[in-house]
C-alpha cells in the first residue's frame, strides 16, 4: 500500500464495465516527508475520496478489486482509506 | 493503473495462439499534465482505443480479466478511454485529450 494524495479526477465514458459507478482518481504517491514519489497513477475510488485528500492506495490486484466490490475485473489500484495522521516513532523512522 | 497516450500499434503474425484477435497498441505513459514520462510500453486493448487517444491501462494478471473466460498471456491492457482530466490547480483548465501530439497546424491560403 502507498501513501498518496489525490491530485485530480478522470472522466472516461468508454471503459471496462466493471469501472462504472466508481470515481477514477489521479493519485500522486508521497514520501513520508510529503514530497512526491514517482509518477502519478490512476486509482478506482472505494471510499469516496476527493481532490486534495491524503489517502491509502492498494496497488495489488486482489485487494484493489475486492475493495471496490468487483472481483475478477481489471482493477489493479484502488483508494481504500483516508489518512488522518501519520505518527512516526522517534529514533526509529 | 496508469495514464497514457496511444502512439502507435504493433503488428505480429507469428504469436501465441492466445493473442489472436487482440490489438496491440504502443502507449506512452503520461504525467497528469500530459507530459511524457517513462518508457513506452505495448498494451492489448479491450475498449477500441485508437491512435492519439488518451487512455489508462492496468498492469499484471488483471490485464487478462477483460478477456475472460479466455486467458491470454498479457500483462498490460487498456481498460478505458479518458475524456477529460480535472486537476486540482484552480487556474488549470480541464484537460481535453487532444489528438496525437503534433506541431501546431498552420492554415495555408485564404478560406
Amino acid at each position: 500500500m502507498l501513501i498518496a494524495r489525490v491530485v485530480g479526477e478522470l472522466v472516461a465514458t468508454q471503459k471496462h464495465p466493471s469501472h462504472e459507478g466508481r470515481k477514477l482518481l489521479l493519485v500522486q504517491p508521497l514520501n513520508l516527508d510529503g514530497s512526491n514519489r514517482g509518477d502519478a497513477i490512476v486509482a478506482l475510488d472505494a471510499v469516496d475520496a476527493g481532490v486534495g485528500d491524503q489517502v491509502l492506495v492498494a496497488t495489488e490486484g486482489f485487494s484493489a478489486m475486492t475493495s471496490v466490490g468487483r472481483p475478477n475485473s481489471p482493477i489493479d489500484t484502488a483508494v481504500i482509506a483516508f489518512i488522518d495522521a501519520i505518527e512516526l516513532v522517534p529514533g526509529v523512522a | 493503473m496508469t495514464l497514457g497516450r496511444v502512439v502507435g500499434c504493433v503488428w505480429s503474425t507469428v504469436k501465441h495462439p492466445g493473442l489472436h484477435g487482440l490489438r496491440l497498441l504502443f502507449v506512452q505513459p503520461l504525467t497528469p499534465e500530459l507530459a511524457p514520462t517513462g518508457r513506452r510500453i505495448i498494451c492489448t486493448d479491450c475498449t477500441g482505443a485508437g491512435a492519439g487517444e488518451l487512455v489508462y491501462w492496468v498492469r499484471g494478471k488483471e490485464a487478462s480479466f477483460p478477456f475472460l473466460p479466455a486467458e491470454p498471456p498479457v500483462d498490460t491492457t487498456i481498460v478505458g478511454i479518458v475524456d477529460t482530466i480535472h486537476l486540482r490547480k484552480a487556474d488549470a483548465e480541464p484537460v481535453a485529450p487532444a489528438p496525437a501530439p503534433s506541431a501546431p497546424s498552420k492554415r495555408k491560403g485564404k478560406k
